[in-house]
Order: structure tokens, then C-alpha cells, then sequence
């Protein structure tokens, strides 16, 4: 098991008002997120727990694309990741950031 | 189509917990009790390098379920197969005794449980199997207390173990086809007894021992729906609003003459087929091939037949 | 299970003879039946009438002992009054086969539970005498489904035994051993079941089971507890498991849910 967290600037607020969404599920090959606006706004902050160690620099790259791609300022997201690969990492990121944008909590 | 709408059309065995939630209920009318943002997770699956889930893969919370207040609580079976673990189970023990005590300003008519899981959580089984057992005397005080509790089993993790008594301790149960009730699961008879006592590899012995048909027609289920979250809300909506027999002595007798009964009836079979042969089925072997309107025809032209209250 | 071993039997029978012995010094009369499933009568030291019901000689409880015993505690209550009825326990796992499970051996074990809740909120104090193995659903339908769990030497709960919790979760059996020895949250054996608040009270000594017996029956425990609620014996266990440290959050995430319950509810 492996955690860390990534901090990245992000220009813009992510829209709508909802307060938390959660997606996807904790199994093997997926991963859960769970989206929340409790981040500074100009900020992006991505909290991961994951099960497949020694893959930082991949997530690194995922996280950076998803936000260049979202612009989800003022929000954090929590992964609880089951060793999911890069491209439904990127697709769960995608998926709880419209879900949040949409939450009416 | 609505979001809702598309929700409920959908596969239960292929939803997830929260997706079924809130395809069961009125729409927009669940709210979660310990909700993900909680972060009440298992404080034991890490020293096993296991991956935390935010709900410890247990659903919990209020709604209207055709207007009717319900508590329900939904099993993940995709995480951990579903296990009543240390948390996971103490979400389902709390939800049941806030129902039984009126905790709630609007206290509950009905409660549901999601059942989606293969028993206790072997990492932390000490602590499952009490949760199973509190669970269990929670139903039996909200049946002293006249509430149904109705159980709905049509995920792919079944109720096996602790799950499958627990959805036997209910006042109704609802199943599809895809669900299976159990307490041994195939793979642990087959381990300790041997291949030759139960192949757990032959999916459709397994089926046929465990599986939603089989349930319904030996009368250990009380109602069989097709595999569509619409399908479960109708049978929850319909027996929400049966009143259950009263938990007494003349209703535990009954339940007693019952199962004796299916014993003496069913006693000697090995398989379904032969229980079904029994029971003046046409063309036994048949029946788990049957299209679901088949089945669900059959099943209509029997309903005297049932031996569940 | 009773094998072919009859040297072995006539010892279960002389061990569970000098239990009732010890516990019963007023007499006791007692049936095992072909599945195992035990049922009688007995008055305790201090003049107090009590139920017998139970399992016996480590057998597996099927579809016939947990029908055999639920008709032994369905008209136990069927009597009336408020008897107070023991259910000894020593059993394995629940019965593993196919016939069982085909007729649904889940429901059977389910009503032995719900019998054994009805006795206790029909004022029939539930007392468990766990003095054997008990395992997984077997242990679930007996020695959990009472009141009051007491362990006496030889009392083996388990859940799983840890082979078969090392195939199932795919962790070698050394390293399971291990972690067993420093947590009791998946060892089997009745120090980490006692932890966790399955067992209420360990009685050690034979020349004061009687005593211990007549004193849980006239202390009404439930009522000193504070276990009683609208007339019904109420379940303590979890904040049993917390005191004693083997389950430490059972209860508190059990109470964050109720108190969101009545918040939001």
C-alpha cells in the first residue's frame, strides 16, 4: 500500500454547487473517487491510496492531464485505488468531476 | 430518458450498491447516514495490504419508498465480496436499532436490506461474525416491533454465510435469478467434502442448489423478479406495505410446520431437478433454461404453493 | 463429530455428564438425538427450574438438529412462564453438504436464531454454556443467539479456522499465525472471541459453576446492565468488545449512525 498526496494549481473553479460526489468502486482493476469542494479555489488537490506500489510517476502524469483537461479548482479528490490502470484512472477523475458539477448536496 | 428513469430500467446484478439505492427509491429521496465524506473505513484491511473503501463497502441511509418512509442499507459486492466486516457490519447494526428505537423525527415503516455478499470478512472475522449476530437479533426486535424488513438478493456475490441467514431472518425476500442464498458457500463443501459432493466449477449445479429459482419455487423466497432495479422497487413497494405476522409463538410455529414439511417433502433430493420432478413440474430439467417470461409464467399458474408466510 | 471411535464418545459423554454434574448439582435429565441435538430439564443449587436445549459431541448443525432443536425452544415457550433456558453448545461448523443447502439450510438455522430470540422476549432468560467447538453459521445459531454467553474449559469458538482463512485470502498460513498472535480481530479461539464481546463470562472452575449459575439466574443481568428496554433483553456486545479492547469501533460507528439517524432522519 502506498499513499500520497498531489497539489496542483488550477485557474479556474470547478462549476456548478454540488458539495461531494463519489464514484467508481474499490476492486481489482478500479478504483474509487471521491470528490469534495474543499480545496482552496485556485488549487486542485488529489489525495491517493493505492494498492499497486511504484507507479508515482505514472500517477503524476494522469493527475496532470485530468487537471489541464477539467480545471477542477477547489476541489479534492480521494482515491481509494484497487490498481487500476492510467486510462480509468483518468476516465473515474473525469466521471466524479461531472458528478460533482451536477451534485445538488 | 431521465437519469432515474435509465437507472431504473438497469440491471440490479450490474449496478452498483449506491446505484440501486437510488434506483429503488423515490427519486432524489435517499439521504446517507455516515456518508463516504466520513471516511469510516476498516481500521484493519491495511496490515493485510488491502485497499480501504470511504463506506466500507455498506451503504447506509433514509428514503421514500413509494412514499413510504424506509431505512435501507445496501451491501458493495464488488468490494471485499460484500463482507460484514468490523464497520461495514456496525453501519447495518446501528441503521437497525435507529429503526427500532424511533431514534428519528420521522421514524421508518419499513426497512430494506440490499443483501450483495459472501458472508464475513475472513480479515477481520471475529468482528463480522458478532455484526452478523447483532444483526440478526436487531430484524428479530423489529419484527417484535411489527416492522417488515424485506431482503433483496440479486447481486453477484449472493447472501451467502451469514448473508443468507440473515436474508432468511427477514419478513420477506426478494430474488432474481442471478441471486443465490446460502450458508456453506460451493467452494468451502467442496474443499471440505470433496468434488464429488458439490462441483463448485459447475455454475449451473450451483444455480440449481443455491439460485434464485430454486428458492422461489421450494418456497424460501417470496418474491421472484427479473433482473431490473423497476422490477425489485415494484415487489419492495407491494410487500412494504403488507403487515407481517406478528412475531409470536403461533407465527414461529408455523414457520416450524413449514420447514418440516419442505423437509419430508424435499428430503432426499440431490438436486433441483429432482425437487422440481417432486413437485409435478413438466419437464424438470428444463427450468433454469426457461426464458424469464417462461418461468415467471410458471410461477404464476403455482402461487398457492408457497410455504413462506 | 462422533467418528467411529467409540472410546472417544464415551469420553464427550463422561466430560458433558460432569459438566451437568457441576452445574446442576439439584439433577438434570437429558436427551441427544440421533443429529445431536440436545434437549432436558435440570434445577439448579439454589432450587431455580431450567430448560435444556443445545447441540452435542461436535456435531455439525444440518437441517435436522436445528429443526429438533427450534421445536425444543419453540415449546419451551409454549409453556408459558419465564423458565430460564440453557443452550450447550460443543458442534464444528454448520453441516456441509449439498442435500442441506438445496433445502435451504440458511432458513432452518434463521428460524433456530428467531426461536431463541422469541424465548428471550418472552422473559425466558437465554444462557449459553459454550464447552465445546463452535464454528461459522453453527456457532451464529446457538451459543451467539443467547442472552448470556458463559465458556467453560473446552470451549474452541472460531469463526474459521486459519488454513482455511490463508486459501481464502491468499496470505501464507505462517505469516497469518503471526498477525494472529498480536490482533485479536481474526484469530480463531476464545481469548479473541471473548475480546470482541461474544462470550460474557469465563468460569474456570467446576466446583463453582453452580454458584456462578444460581448467581447470573438471581442477579437479572440484563436489568443490572441496563440491558433492559421496553421488556426486551437488549444486545450489549458491542460495547463489551470496546471495554475489552478486541472491538474497538463496532460500537462507536453503531452510534455515529444512529446519531445521524436522529439528526437527519
Amino acid at each position: 500500500m502506498e499513499s500520497f498526496t498531489l497539489t496542483h494549481p488550477a485557474a479556474t473553479p470547478l462549476a456548478g454547487a454540488g458539495r461531494q460526489a463519489i464514484v467508481g468502486v474499490v476492486a481489482s482493476g478500479n478504483l474509487e473517487v471521491l470528490a469534495e469542494r474543499t480545496a482552496q479555489p485556485d488549487l486542485c488537490v488529489v489525495e491517493i491510496s493505492t494498492a499497486a506500489d511504484g507507479f508515482g510517476e505514472i500517477w503524476r502524469a494522469v493527475i496532470l492531464d485530468f487537471v489541464e483537461r477539467a480545471a477542477p479548482g477547489g476541489v479534492r479528490f480521494s482515491i481509494n485505488d484497487g490498481g487500476a490502470r492510467p486510462d480509468t484512472v483518468l476516465l473515474r477523475l473525469m466521471q466524479a468531476a461531472r458528478a460533482l458539477q451536477d451534485a445538488t448536496n | 430518458m431521465s437519469a432515474v428513469a435509465s437507472c431504473r430500467a438497469a440491471s440490479w446484478l450490474e449496478a452498483s450498491a449506491r446505484a440501486r439505492v437510488a434506483g429503488l427509491l423515490d427519486q432524489g429521496s435517499f439521504v446517507e447516514f455516515l456518508g463516504p465524506e466520513q471516511r469510516a473505513m476498516s481500521p484493519h484491511l491495511r496490515q493485510f495490504d488491502l485497499p480501504r473503501a470511504f463506506d466500507d463497502g455498506v451503504v447506509v441511509g433514509r428514503g421514500l419508498l413509494g412514499g413510504v418512509r424506509v431505512f435501507v442499507a445496501a451491501q458493495e459486492g464488488r468490494f471485499m465480496g460484500g463482507t460484514f466486516g468490523e464497520v461495514s457490519g456496525a453501519k447495518i447494526v446501528g441503521l437497525l436499532r435507529a429503526a427500532r428505537d424511533r431514534a428519528a423525527p420521522s421514524p421508518p415503516d419499513a426497512v430494506l436490506l440490499l443483501l450483495d455478499t459472501g458472508g464475513v470478512r475472513l480479515q477481520e472475522a471475529n468482528a463480522g461474525e458478532l455484526a452478523v449476530s447483532e444483526i440478526i437479533r436487531a430484524i428479530a426486535e423489529l419484527r417484535h416491533a411489527g416492522l417488515p424488513v424485506i431482503a433483496l438478493v440479486g447481486g453477484r456475490a449472493g447472501a451467502f454465510g451469514g448473508g443468507g441467514i440473515i436474508a432468511a431472518c427477514c419478513t420477506a425476500l426478494v430474488i432474481s435469478q442471478h441471486g443465490r442464498t446460502s450458508v456453506s458457500g460451493p467452494e468451502v463443501i467442496e474443499t471440505n467434502k470433496g468434488v464429488e459432493e458439490f462441483d463448485s466449477k459447475d455454475r449451473a449445479l450451483v444455480w440449481r442448489i443455491t439460485g434464485g429459482r430454486t428458492r422461489i419455487l421450494s418456497g424460501a423466497a417470496d418474491r421472484y423478479v427479473r433482473d431490473e432495479i423497476a422490477a425489485f422497487r415494484d415487489a419492495a413497494i407491494a410487500l412494504a406495505g403488507l403487515t407481517p405476522p406478528p412475531f409470536a409463538c403461533e407465527t414461529l410455529r408455523a414457520a416450524q410446520t413449514r420447514l418440516v414439511a419442505r423437509r419430508e417433502r424435499n428430503g432426499a433430493c440431490r438436486d433441483a431437478t429432482e425437487l422440481w420432478a417432486g413437485d409435478g413440474i413438466d419437464e424438470p430439467d428444463q427450468v433454469p433454461d426457461l426464458t424469464e417470461d417462461a418461468f415467471i409464467a410458471l410461477l404464476s399458474a403455482r402461487s398457492a404453493q408457497h410455504d413462506r408466510r | 463429530m462422533t467418528g467411529a471411535d467409540p472410546s472417544q464418545a464415551r469420553t464427550r459423554t463422561q466430560a458433558r455428564d460432569a459438566l451437568l454434574d457441576a452445574l446442576f448439582p439439584g439433577g438434570h435429565a437429558l436427551m441427544v438425538d440421533a443429529a445431536g441435538a440436545v434437549s432436558g430439564h435440570a434445577t439448579t443449587a439454589g432450587g431455580i427450574a431450567v430448560g435444556l436445549v443445545g447441540i452435542a459431541d461436535g456435531m455439525p448443525v444440518g437441517i435436522d438438529a436445528a429443526l429438533s432443536m427450534a421445536e425444543t425452544v419453540l415449546a419451551h415457550v409454549e409453556r408459558g412462564g419465564d423458565t430460564p433456558l440453557l443452550v450447550l453448545v460443543d458442534t464444528a461448523s454448520q453441516v456441509m453438504a449439498r442435500r442441506d443447502e438445496l433445502l435451504g439450510l440458511n432458513d432452518y438455522l434463521a428460524h433456530l436464531c428467531q426461536c431463541l430470540a422469541l424465548a428471550s422476549f418472552r422473559g425466558h432468560r437465554t444462557i449459553g454454556i459454550l464447552h465445546g467447538a463452535a464454528a461459522a453459521g453453527a456457532f451464529i445459531a446457538t451459543a451467539l443467539s443467547t442472552d448470556r454467553l458463559v465458556a467453560v474449559p473446552g470451549a474452541a469458538p472460531s469463526v474459521m479456522d486459519l488454513p482455511s482463512i490463508a486459501r481464502v485470502t491468499k496470505l501464507p498460513l505462517d505469516r497469518l499465525e503471526r498477525m494472529a498472535a498480536s490482533t485479536p480481530i481474526f484469530a480463531p479461539g476464545l481469548d479473541p472471541l471473548a475480546a470482541t464481546g461474544a462470550v460474557h463470562e469465563r468460569w474456570t472452575d467446576p466446583a463453582r459453576y453452580a454458584a456462578s449459575l444460581d448467581a447470573m439466574l438471581a442477579a437479572d443481568m440484563p436489568v443490572r446492565d441496563g440491558l433492559m428496554q421496553d421488556g426486551l433483553v437488549r444486545d450489549g456486545r458491542d460495547a463489551l468488545g470496546e471495554e475489552r479492547g478486541g472491538r474497538r469501533q463496532a460500537r462507536a460507528v453503531a452510534g455515529r449512525v444512529i446519531a445521524d439517524a436522529t439528526a437527519r432522519g
